[in-house]
């Protein structure tokens, strides 16, 4: 599915709009999804998600979405897992060090990133917690964002962020 | 040669002694003791006093042996004595094996030497990696740098799982946490911070071109004091990324050293651009060795003349020499290049305990 998964980072722009809409949808109908149980609700939604984004981005279901930092690009597909940017392997074709027919995610992150002009590819990504492999990452990030738990990046290279050569 | 190495150093500060001298017992002076510390510096270490001076840095890799004995590391270590101002410990470089990094450097640290110490997050988790940062700092290891690390099908143990649990900007990140805010990642408190000079790795010269300095910026966020790159044979290429990086105002937030090595034939040249990811070998450097009589000497010329051109380019604030198997020509490039402008590092000239001395070998 690599064709529809380069499609998806082609179109970056259109699908971070749409996401924009459905996260809004999804948003205007938490107090349901509060009232029937997030926990209920886990396996049905998790299905639907799976298919979705598997289809369309080749998701891996690490349960911490960071396709709107990554340009449209699953970081989760990177042999090495790199959430922040491509290593240093990468070879002259923009293909990948370990899979030399695989062009690299993060060169195609990089590339989907410039049609999003809200996307966050400046912020350093907190390290993957594997407990929520395969769970539902739409419904934590209602729940989260309704409790005002989401999580803030770790740090971001916007603005004047740290380091000072001078003593 | 043109700079001889002197003993001891002429920056001021480095010149104290250890920081808390037993005045009832001061025995033997400990060559591993940690420098006084200095407002505005997060370690102990001298390398991070060098470039806080503004000195020109020279640091160089030492490959670790495949051995169990001290004496190899040490051997590896007294070639570059007196020439370089850090050693760095490769961490399973080329997803090769070979002796740890921490262990290397707690056997350098032990004699006086400065290592850098590389954590690799492609064959430890997070918790691995967070005790190696507490081990190695109450080793006396001043220095640190993250990178994420080759991929295992490029070394020795193809079969192996890969690790990365972290990518070496969350590496940094939680380390410069322990550091700054004494706890691990957990949120448990720390009874002592590390006290580090933090780097990073960088490749200019691998594809996405214009997202490498928003990568290096990323790094100096996530906590990167200085970076080291990857070899670098293409100047053009080293000045774009470097007018980039002067563009965001990087080089004063973080030390860059541009990372150099000799290369010994046009064959060896060729190799290393097909099997070594992410090293970048223009045709021209190629044919220029191809063309010399002696290509060896010609490969050393070769880093002598990248050298001081790295040198003229605003921003850089030194070289990491990796003269992989070339080791022994180190010293003569150093030389050679005065890249040093007649500064003279820090001389270790080591003690070494006897019973290291007598190498064991078990009988085939």
């Amino acid at each position: 599915m690599r064709a529809v998964r380069l499609w998806s980072v082609r179109h970056s722009h259109g699908l971070m709009k749409l996401y924009d809409v459905f996260e809004g949808l999804i948003m205007a109908v938490e107090p349901v999804v509060r009232r029937v149980g997030y926990d209920r609700l886990e396996k049905p939604v998790s299905v639907v998600e799976n298919g979705i984004k598997s289809a369309m981005f080749d998701c891996q279901m690490c349960g911490q979405c960071a396709l709107s930092s990554t340009g449209m690009s699953c970081p989760m597909n990177c042999p090495k897992n790199l959430r922040n940017g491509p290593c240093g392997g990468v070879r002259e074709d923009g293909h990948c060090e370990v899979k030399p027919d695989m062009p690299c995610v993060w060169v195609k992150a990089w590339e989907g990133s410039k049609d999003m002009s809200n996307g966050n590819i400046l912020d350093v990504q907190r390290p993957v917690d594997h407990r929520m492999k395969g769970t539902s990452s739409w419904l934590r990030l209602m729940r989260q964002k309704k409790d005002g738990t989401y999580p803030r990046p770790a740090t971001s290279a916007r603005g004047d962020a740290g380091g000072s050569i001078t003593p | 040669m043109t700079d001889e190495p002197m003993d001891g150093d002429v920056t001021g500060p480095l010149n104290e002694g250890p920081a808390f001298p037993d005045m009832m017992n001061p025995g033997p002076v400990d060559p591993g003791a940690p420098l006084a510390p200095l407002p505005g510096h997060t370690s102990r270490g001298r390398l991070e006093r060098i470039l806080r001076a503004g000195e020109f840095a020279v640091t160089a890799e030492l490959s670790p042996p495949d051995s169990a004995d001290p004496m190899d590391v040490f051997e590896r270590a007294s070639i570059f004595d007196g020439w370089v101002d850090a050693v760095n410990a490769t961490d399973g470089s080329g997803a090769n094996c070979h002796m740890s990094s921490v262990g290397v450097c707690s056997l350098l640290t032990r004699v006086g030497y400065v290592p850098v110490m590389q954590i690799s997050c492609r064959d430890r988790n997070r918790i691995a990696i967070q005790g190696d940062v507490l081990g190695a700092a109450a080793m006396g290891v001043a220095n640190i740098l993250c990178l994420t690390g080759d991929g295992v099908q490029c070394g020795d143990h193809p079969e192996a799982k890969p690790v990365f649990d972290l990518d070496c900007m969350a590496a940094l990140e939680i380390v410069s946490k322990m550091r700054d805010k004494c706890e691990l990642d957990s949120g448990r408190k720390l009874d002592k911070a590390p006290e580090l000079f933090l780097g990073a790795a960088a490749n200019p010269f691998a594809p996405p071109y214009d997202f490498r300095p928003i990568r290096l910026a990323k790094k100096i966020a996530a906590g990167a004091q200085f970076v080291q790159t990857q070899y670098c044979y293409d100047i053009p290429l080293l000045e774009r990324y470097m007018q980039q990086v002067r563009d965001m105002g990087l080089h004063e937030k973080c030390f860059i050293m541009v990372g150099v090595g000799p290369l010994a034939s046009a064959r060896a040249a060729k190799w290393i651009r097909g099997n070594v990811p992410g090293v970048h070998i223009p045709d021209d450097v190629i044919q220029r060795l191809e063309g010399a009589e002696k290509q060896k000497t010609e490969g050393k010329k070769l880093c002598v003349d990248l050298i001081q051109q790295i040198r003229e380019i605003e921003g850089v604030s030194g070289i990491h020499l990796m003269a992989y198997r070339q080791e022994e020509s180190v010293a003569e490039i150093i030389a050679e290049s005065g890249v040093l402008k007649g500064r003279a590092p820090h001389a270790v000239n080591p003690v070494i305990p006897e019973y290291m001395q007598q190498r064991f070998k078990v009988q085939a």
